[in-house]
């Protein structure tokens, strides 16, 4: 089986540098999704992986092999690529089978194969069409046949679903993770889409601006974000984070006159930070509730099963997730609650604050290691 | 225009670029190159290599006034074929684009001319032209002796460019129509939703849309009637009566070869070449315009 | 057309048959004057219309420019210079395009600068390297004084010539050597998306494989279009070949013989027999155009810049 090891991997541009220095361990067998808006260097690590892209500066290890200087074919990565690439003046067989045939093995047993990974991904009646005249989602299936052929070590995904609309990926999500059960290959995935990593992800690889935010398993992420960054980009609705100081005697203050109490908020005294609450993990409740912030609705969004409600606390936007019914008419005065353990606070630089209450958090959501 | 995807190969590149760099060095640069060379040197008639002459090959055709007859007349000659050519093209091109029923065999006859050497254009026109002969000949029955362009250099001036014009309408043909095929449906259907008629819309909007392409092949013809006349006049007239139809690209030949004056006919290469250059910078400056309307 | 209007529809017609007129008549009546006897070609005015001479007219022609070995050169001037382009043009496009070397751009600018000036504008130059193609390579060496060193050091001294008068290579290399088929070429490689190497390149393939098993196929089209027009252009050239073969009994071309069959000032005035000739030599690329005419409109509209 096959690790992937990255030790301070850098990439630079001429003299631009789009990877700062990446340290992470891929297990054998593992999912593992690298997720992170546009431009944030996630496709370039991945074709570092693939030998796409030259490494400026740090390792790169498949299993206990440097791989710096290989060769993609030396590598034995396959790979599925945002576009499909396949190649569009051969049939299906041709392209599933061609990476097969340039490795020099003979026909019959090529034919075999091919027919076999055609099957897998239900293919079999489409082998002698052209790529032109096969639906995206039929594209999208020979590319991966085509990755799976050659019985790889390592599958890399480049985001492959993004050209396809909202059903088939789903439809296209559940299918990778079937085969990566059957297979039980190791996977890089990369994606910007934050429902399509938690769902496939063993663990996941944050990245920012050519740096790793966090790595984890994706509850660790959603309930233990490193950074403010990962808070804000995990989950939707986004996190709220409301920007306030606080004061000597340990309170928090917030927009125009707001106030929070915070347990351990002395030992904060005097510094500016983010305070991070869930919408889904603050209540609504009843007025002179004990500790409850007041706030005016602005408006409400309606999801069906539950509905947002974007309201103002004293100057600072909430988003609260609430499965009440009756009219909210904007104006509306309500009271909100929290529990402490459900407070993220981070200091200016992004970082998260550890306190108490975090670290009774971590523990609740402990969970057993990935790997029985 | 950068892509990403490269190969890295130290020698194989080179490999496979080396046969043609090669034939370019030795059969443009070279020669070219050569050319220079001797437009400003002065070759000892039998032997002796050359002695540098400065600008004295230069001035010597400066001073020539039968050149300066050779290059207005070859001025005149590219403008009359570009503009009969040009005219003639884009005439059919915008009723083909109508495609009424039936067009399509007129499209592609339109196109043959462009399949004809220029010597066998000429030949076939010959005998057209040719005064004894029984078809412009004819009008000779009627008022003996109007009609002769083996003696009237007008006419046979004029007579070569109609040819030319010929020859030239397959190519301008083509590229008028892609241009005007270009043009999407819904730019006519909302002209004639703002109730402009089939005419205005052609002068409208058609016309000033295919601008770009206009002036793409004026460049184009106006270079090729600079260079390509050769082998037109070389059949129908060989430049005469009288030098009449001599233009720039035929003297070269001339002096060269006949005169085996090489230095006389390097300095004019050099003059033509610079001409062409300039006319393909002016071009290549429009083509970027031209991408800007797409 | 969106609206219907009977006017315009009958002046659309009436300027497209006034343009075929214009464009068949030449044509025409080089058909018909081909099938004339002297006795119909000479009468004032002609009488439009095909006689039943031509057989006559095209066998007096064959043997008179003795068409059949003229043929033969032309096709092989013809058929040479478009295989040679297409494969220097494939390749050398295939190198600029999909490697990343030291000089590329060097390369790129020397081989699209020879777009600029046409054979003709350069005729007499390029008429004195066919004396000895090798001269460039001798006058390097003369320059940098290796031809003295080998002389002193071995006594042996450097002499290259190739002379390339009267030589199918002579014929065929100089119209070979512009960029028109690269740059055609090099628009499409364009076109082919980062991904496809990519691709090609974890399957294990090397830039050769992926030239010959991936780019090769897909430019399929392009090919014929550019070889459409190559063999076109290149069977009508009349002035180099004028140039290059002072042989002409063995190395001439079609073309070239035109002029011989244009009856003497003071001869008989035969030009049905003329007309015969051109039609035979008029005939290979009218095919090529009538028959190939999509690749052909698409080569020509695609490989000018």
């Amino acid at each position: 089986m096959t690790t992937i090891t990255f030790k301070s991997v850098k990439k630079r541009y001429k003299k631009n540098p789009v990877v700062h220095g990446v340290d992470a361990q891929i297990e054998s067998g593992e999912f593992v999704v690298i997720l992170g808006p546009s431009g944030c260097g996630k496709s370039t690590l991945l074709r570092m992986i693939a030998g796409l892209e030259e490494i400026s500066d740090g390792e790169i290890l498949i299993g206990d092999t440097v791989v710096n200087k290989l060769e993609p074919r030396e590598r034995g990565c396959a790979m599925v690529f945002q576009n499909y690439a396949l190649y569009p003046h051969m049939s299906v067989r041709k392209n599933i089978g061609y990476a097969l045939k340039v490795a020099g093995m003979p026909k019959p047993e090529r034919e075999a194969r091919v027919l076999k990974v055609a099957q897998s991904v239900s293919l079999e009646g489409y082998l002698d069409r052209l790529p032109g005249e096969l639906s995206g989602g039929q594209r999208q299936r020979v590319a991966m046949a085509r990755a799976m052929v050659r019985e790889p070590k390592v599958f890399l995904f480049d985001e492959p679903f993004s050209n396809l609309d909202a059903k088939l990926r789903v439809a296209m999500r559940s299918e990778v993770r079937r085969l990566h059960r059957d297979l039980g290959v190791t996977s890089v995935f990369v994606t910007h889409d934050q429902t399509e990593a938690m769902t496939l992800a063993d663990r996941l690889i944050i990245m920012n601006g050519g740096r790793v935010e966090q790595i984890g398993r994706p509850s660790d992420v959603y309930h233990n974000p490193a950074s403010r960054f990962v808070a804000d980009f995990i989950g939707s609705p986004a996190m709220n984070l409301i920007e306030g100081e606080f004061d000597a005697k340990g309170v928090f203050n917030h927009g125009k006159g707001g106030q929070l109490r915070a347990e351990g908020g002395m030992a904060l005294a005097g510094r500016k930070v983010a305070l991070g609450i869930r919408p889904e993990a603050i209540r609504r409740a009843g007025a002179g509730s004990n500790g409850a912030i007041a706030a005016v609705v602005d408006y409400v969004e309606e999801l069906g099963a539950s509905r947002l409600i974007y309201a103002d606390a004293s100057g600072s936007r909430l988003i609260v997730v609430d499965t009440g019914t009756g009219p909210l008419p904007g104006g509306t005065k309500l009271h909100f609650t929290f529990a402490e353990q459900d407070v993220h606070l981070f200091a200016e630089d992004g970082r998260r604050i550890e306190t108490h209450a975090s670290a009774a958090r971590m523990a609740a959501h402990a969970e057993q290691p990935i790997n029985a | 225009m950068e892509r990403r995807a490269y190969y890295r190969n130290k020698g194989l590149p080179w490999l496979l670029i080396a046969p043609q760099l090669l034939l370019v060095l030795v059969f443009f640069y070279w020669p070219t190159s050569q050319a220079l060379y001797w437009a400003f040197t002065l070759e000892q008639p039998w032997g002796g290599g050359n002695s540098w002459a400065g600008w004295d090959n230069f001035l010597a055709i400066f001073h020539d006034r039968e050149y300066w007859g050779t290059v207005v007349r070859s001025a005149f000659y590219a403008c009359c074929t570009t503009a009969l050519s040009m005219f003639m093209a884009l005439t059919l091109a915008v009723f083909v684009d109508r495609s009424l029923k039936g067009t399509r065999a007129f499209q592609s006859v339109y196109v043959w001319p462009y399949a004809i050497a220029a010597p066998a254009a000429g030949v076939a026109f010959r005998f057209i032209f040719a005064p004894e002969a029984g078809l412009v000949g004819a009008i000779n029955g009627l008022w003996p002796g109007i009609w002769n362009p083996a003696i009237n250099g007008y006419q046979a001036l004029g007579m070569i460019i109609v040819c030319h014009s010929w020859l030239g309408i397959g190519y301008n043909f083509i590229f008028f129509l892609a241009a005007l095929q270009m043009i999407p449906r819904s730019i006519s259907e909302a002209g004639a939703m703002d109730g402009a008629r089939p005419v205005r819309r052609m002068l409208d909007l058609q016309l000033p849309l295919i601008a770009p392409t206009v002036f793409f092949l004026l460049i184009i013809n106006l270079i090729s009637s600079f260079t390509d006349s050769f082998g037109l006049i070389d059949t129908m007239t060989e430049g005469g009566p009288f030098g009449s139809t001599e233009v720039m690209v035929y003297k070269i030949y001339f002096d060269g070869f006949k005169g085996l004056d090489y230095s006389g006919a390097a300095a004019q290469s050099i003059i033509l070449m610079l001409l062409v250059v300039a006319l393909t910078f002016v071009q290549f400056r429009w083509v970027e315009k031209r991408v800007h309307y797409n | 057309m969106i609206e219907r209007s009977r006017i315009f529809d009958i002046v659309t017609y009436a300027v497209m048959i006034f343009g075929m007129v214009i464009v068949v008549a030449p044509f025409w009546i080089t058909i018909v004057a081909g099938s004339q006897s002297l006795q119909e070609v000479s009468r004032v005015p002609i009488v439009l219309w095909p006689s039943s001479h031509l057989w006559d007219n095209l066998l007096e022609a064959w043997t008179r420019a003795d068409l059949g070995p003229k043929l033969l050169n032309s096709m092989i001037m013809a058929v040479g210079v478009t295989v040679a382009k297409i494969s220097l043009a494939s390749i050398s496009a295939f190198a600029i395009v999909f490697f990343n070397f030291r000089g590329r751009m060097i390369c790129f600018w020397l081989i699209f600068a020879t777009l600029m000036l046409p054979l003709e504008v350069r005729i007499v130059p390029t008429y004195s390297i066919a004396a000895n193609a090798l001269m460039p390579f001798q006058v390097i060496l003369d320059t940098l004084g290796i031809t003295g060193l080998v002389e002193t050091l071995s006594g042996l001294r450097i002499d290259m010539e190739w002379n390339l008068l009267n030589s199918y290579p002579g014929l065929i290399l100089p119209l070979v050597a512009t960029a028109t088929g690269t740059f055609l070429y090099r628009q499409f490689f364009m076109t082919i998306p980062d991904e496809l190497v990519e691709a090609s390149k974890m399957d294990g393939s090397g830039p050769l494989r992926f030239f010959w098993d991936v780019l090769l196929p897909l430019s399929r089209t392009n090919m014929v279009a550019l070889a459409t027009i190559l063999f076109v252009s290149t069977w009508n050239q009349y002035l180099w070949p004028l140039l290059i073969t002072t042989d002409r009994k063995s190395f001439g071309t079609v073309v070239m013989q035109l002029k011989s069959l244009i009856p003497a000032l003071n001869g008989t005035q035969d030009w049905n027999v003329t007309m015969a000739g051109a039609l035979i030599i008029m005939l290979p690329p009218l095919l090529v155009v009538a028959l190939m005419q999509r690749w052909f409109v698409r080569g020509l509209i695609s490989s000018d810049k």
